[in-house]
């Protein structure tokens, strides 16, 4: 009994019919079977069509998609051939989904309490009477503190960690035999990932539901899933337990996306996958995978791989899965270019102190102070020239605020920022002169929002050629193409469109617009978190080059703790906008730690499916830091008392530069770490 | 809230009085004043002089300006240059007539734009969609005076179903209007119609692409229910300040429809005081629907504001 599939999706297609009027495939022949109680990982990068598997297990296609062969079933039910009537009843009570965004996914004008009371009313067998009991029930279920509090809320007031709960609460309602889960954690901190995680674990034991969860990242995977399928340009290539397929992939794309991967206990830049997949209907008659392989052969060309029991046993798709062993699977990139030692410092922050709030004209009439805490306060570090400083922190910590405040974009309400040696830079950027403004370049997340999608990739790139060093006419055109050359574009993109271009392409340009300055600092916010591993990969690889050649010196913000040491000499942990520790990055990494350090790290998901994280404190968001003492007082497990509420702590410096922002003395902080690893 | 409140109105307050100094100084910047209107040819010598004196003109225009300013602020609009009746009682039936007029047209053209906004959303690129977005597109861009023309042609001229152009008196009880005024209303309810409709439709499409709708969806919620529940209270709230504009408009800026069905209404009236030159009438008009329409839209953006939980938090946390 226990082995009838929960889901089955066999020798299902799904595609779209495009411009020409041809039909393209988004998803190829895929077979999933999902029996009560497994969790399975589908994996693979974006457009890889795991989303849509997943989807497709309900019986929901996105608009513009259809059905070109195959069929999906849920417990026996056609899930393309029910009506409406009987998918409503099947869809988020037996077979529930938890969506990527649900920030977005709930409905903004509704209460949380009456989207719970929906899902009762449509799925439960509960008498009505009883509805508000099991609300609260549920959020308490998903671990939310004061269930009452939040049924009165609406979707935007609470957090990311809390409306990712709100969504599991919402698909437990209909007390669900199998459970969807599209992306849950991306975007959201470690520390709430990793406890999501967990929850996720636990209420698959205590309720025997099946999961289905896809996701990019293998470090969620290897926590959560039994079994993993890697998909790749909608096709399945690999398909095994999850210690097979992370730890012995026997297909060239999952071997190829582990090296992708920066992982904490290696320092090593992580392995780019050149190349990207095909676009729906481009793979031809071969292997769609042959492009981007280094086992590609003439049979690979012409005939497509079938899915068949590889080494070791798993079914894999490949024709030389046999040979796959060759490749690398952990990254053996280079060592990221590590500063001179001894040089001057190019950019010193002194006691920089950020508000966004500011006293209103009544506050100011009356003279009043304003006294709550600043977002950012007493920030004193300096970076030496052709060093990368990593800033990490979960969101909320200020590092963003930081840069933005080195770029002038949001003037400092105190303190100052030496550059190069000289005077105070100007505080805004409109004071600043354009040799500052040249020598200081920003690089933003996303691309897609910071490059004009109106304007070519040479009028991008033309404009800080036009502004600082007045060129025109062959001699820019000469420059861009030989930017673009650097950043392993060329020429022949000039003419296009940011959105003709792939995530990682624009965000290489973006790159390239900030070297087109010949900066000597290069502030990087979150530049790889909008992009896959492996075009992360990529990126990394070029900042690195670029710094190699041209002794750069970065400040590198991001939230992935892995992605900071692998680029970073000295890594900074920010939170509430308070540093925490400073240091080598080596140090910062190893033993002892500021507790808050060690709560992030514990927390990250590393893809091998032997680590547990260390889960310590508590993924509470706080909205402000403490008016006085240790920013972190209200989430630390190693509080030491009352002292720790008022004090400021004090900075705890070794000799390699290495300093910790506690009241604990640093011998009883390593004995304590190293008792409990 | 009531901070924000008070700060909007106070803002609103502001936009007014800037709005007043510009068709003060407007009308003081043209050649000739209210006596050499009225004086015509006669207008020179001693009997401009002791018109000018009669009406205060000689005083500086800053001084005369306040005095306006605060009688208007007191309801007092002054005197018009022809016929020297209070401006007062003459707005007043005509602004009644363009409320009716308005109010006319909202009741028959906002609910069905709406419904219409989302059935042409619901079923996007579908022939009621294709139907009613090209309908909308050509009531958009043929000029009233050509539909109103029309109209008139087609319903009073040949089949005489209805009048064509409005007899009755500025001062008649409104239920007089009928079935006068049936014509104009038709008319302008197809203006706002499409409108409003096109924004609609095009909230409702971005509203059922959302990932709230597919969550909804993907949680078994009925469609029906999904669409009343989920979708439309937030596919609305755009069509808010759509409306609001459109009554602004119809209340201040129809004066092509009353002019084409000699209807007794305000624009009426703003194009005889032009042509008349009594300036006093056409500050007061200007004065009036500029303050309509500051007016309307405040109350829009404050409906808006208790419709949407989102802005709510926003305004009562500061």
């Amino acid at each position: 009994m226990t082995d009838t599939p929960v889901i089955q999706l066999s020798d299902l297609s799904i595609g779209f019919t495009g411009r020409a009027g041809h039909t393209l495939p988004v998803l190829r022949n895929i077979e999933l079977t999902v029996r009560p109680g497994e969790s399975i990982g589908l994996v693979g990068e974006s457009g890889s069509g795991k989303s849509t598997v997943a989807l497709a297990a309900m019986g929901y296609l996105k608009r513009g998609l259809r059905v070109l062969g195959g069929s999906a079933t849920f417990e026996g039910h056609d899930m393309f051939a029910l009506s409406r009537k009987e998918l409503e009843s099947l869809r988020g009570g037996h077979l529930a989904l938890i969506p990527q965004n649900s920030g977005q996914s709930l409905t903004p004008t509704l209460r949380i309490g009456a989207q719970l009371t929906e899902a009762l009313r449509l799925h439960s067998r509960l008498d009505p009477a009883q509805f508000p009991a099991r609300v609260l029930e549920l959020l308490g279920q998903v671990r939310l503190p004061d269930p009452q509090a939040i049924t009165r809320r609406y979707p935007h007031e609470l957090s990311g960690g809390q409306q990712q709960r709100v969504a599991i609460a919402m698909a437990l309602a209909g007390e669900p035999r199998a459970l969807l889960l599209d992306e849950p954690t991306t975007g959201l901190d470690v520390t709430t990932q990793a406890h999501i995680l967990e929850l996720l674990r636990d209420l698959a034991r205590e309720t025997g539901m099946a999961m289905v969860y896809v996701s990019h990242d293998l470090g969620a995977i290897a926590r959560v899933c039994d079994r993993v399928v890697v998909m790749y340009a909608g096709e399945v290539v690999m398909e095994g337990s999850a210690r097979q397929v992370l730890t012995a992939p026997t297909h060239p794309y999952a071997r190829g996306l582990l090296a992708s991967i920066p992982k904490l206990s290696d320092p090593h830049l992580p392995m780019a996958l050149g190349g990207r997949p095909p676009a729906p209907g481009g793979a031809g008659d071969g292997c769609a995978f042959v492009d981007r392989c280094a086992l590609a052969s003439d049979l690979c060309r012409t005939s497509r791989p079938m899915l068949a029991p590889g080494p070791g046993g798993a079914p894999v798709r490949c024709h030389h899965a046999d040979r796959a062993d060759t490749l690398p699977m952990s990254s053996q990139g280079d060592h990221a270019a590590r500063a001179e030692a001894g040089t001057a410092p190019v950019l010193s922050l002194q006691d920089l102190e950020i508000r966004y709030s500011k006293p209103g004209i009544l506050d100011r009439l009356r003279g009043r102070e304003d006294t709550r805490p600043a977002t950012v306060d007493d920030i004193t570090i300096s970076i030496a020239k052709g060093e990368t400083l990593g800033l990490v922190g979960e969101s909320g910590s200020g590092k963003s605020t930081i840069l933005k405040t080195i770029a002038g974009l949001l003037p400092p309400a105190d303190g100052e920022i030496r550059f190069d040696g000289d005077a105070p830079l100007p505080r805004s950027v409109e004071q600043r002169g354009p040799d500052h403004l040249r020598r200081i370049q920003l690089i933003f997340q996303n691309p897609d929002d910071s490059l004009n999608p109106r304007h070519t990739i040479a009028e991008i790139l033309e404009q800080p050629l036009k502004l600082y060093f007045g060129l025109s006419g062959t001699a820019l055109q000469d420059r861009c193409v030989e930017i673009l050359e650097r950043v392993r574009l060329g020429g022949h993109y000039l003419d296009r469109l940011p959105s003709q271009l792939s995530g990682g392409e624009k965000q290489r340009v973006a790159v390239a617009r900030a070297f087109a300055a010949n900066p000597d600092l290069v502030l990087c916010d979150e530049v790889t978190s909008a992009l896959d591993v492996s075009v992360q990969a990529a990126v990394l690889e070029l900042l690195n080059d670029l710094k190699a050649a041209q002794g750069t010196t970065y400040v590198f913000v991001s939230h992935d703790l892995a992605v900071v040491r692998a680029l970073s000499d000295r890594v900074a942990v920010l939170y509430q906008g308070r540093l925490c520790e400073i240091g080598p990055s080596a140090e910062v990494y190893a033993l002892p730690s500021h507790p808050y350090t060690e709560v992030l790290l514990g927390a990250v998901l590393e893809p091998d499916p032997d680590t547990v994280p260390k889960l310590t404190a508590d993924d509470v968001i706080e909205l402000s830091p403490p008016a006085k003492g240790c920013p972190f007082q209200r989430r630390c497990p190693r509080k030491i008392g009352a002292k720790c509420d008022t004090d400021t702590p004090p900075w705890q410096t070794r000799d390699d530069g290495h300093a910790i922002r506690c009241h604990i003395p640093l011998d009883d902080l390593h004995r304590q770490q190293h008792a409990d690893s | 809230m009531l901070q924000m409140f008070l700060r909007r109105l106070f803002l609103g307050a502001i936009t007014v009085a800037i709005v007043s100094m510009i068709i003060f100084a407007g009308v003081e910047i043209l050649p000739g004043d209210a006596c050499t209107a009225f004086l015509e040819r006669e207008a020179q010598g001693r009997v401009l002089e002791n018109c000018r004196e009669e009406l205060d003109l000689n005083r500086p225009a800053v001084v005369r300006y306040l005095d306006w300013a605060s009688d208007a602020l007191r309801g007092d609009l002054g005197v018009s240059a022809n016929g020297q009746r209070s401006i007062a009682e003459m707005v007043g039936a005509r602004l009644q007539n363009s409320l009716l007029l308005a109010a006319c047209a909202l009741i028959v053209g906002v609910p069905t734009a709406i419904f219409l906004g989302v059935v042409s959303g619901l079923w996007r690129d579908r022939p009621v969609d294709l139907v009613l977005s090209t309908g909308a597109i050509f009531a958009m861009t043929i000029p009233e005076f050509v539909s109103a023309t029309v109209l008139i042609l087609v319903f009073s001229v040949w089949l005489g179903w209805l009048p064509g152009i409005v007899l009755t008196s500025a001062n008649a009880p409104a239920s007089e209007f009928f079935p006068e005024i049936i014509l104009p209303v038709v008319v302008l309810a197809m203006v706002m119609t499409a409108h409003i409709l096109r924004t609609v439709r095009s909230s409702v499409i971005e509203v059922m692409n959302s990932d709230y709708v597919q969550m909804a969806t993907l949680k078994g919620v009925p469609y029906w229910r999904m669409v009343f529940r989920h979708a439309l209270p937030n596919a609305l709230l755009p069509a808010i300040n759509v409306v609001a504009l459109t009554i602004a408009w119809l209340l201040g800026g129809v004066v092509v429809i009353e002019v084409v069905f000699n209807y007794p209404g305000l624009g009426r009236m703003m194009i005889d005081a032009i042509s008349d030159r009594d300036l006093p009438v056409v500050q007061a008009i200007a004065l009036i629907v500029a303050t309509v329409y500051v007016g309307v839209n405040l109350t829009a953006d404050l409906l808006t504001m208790v419709a949407n939980p989102r802005l709510r938090t926003l305004y009562t946390r500061k």
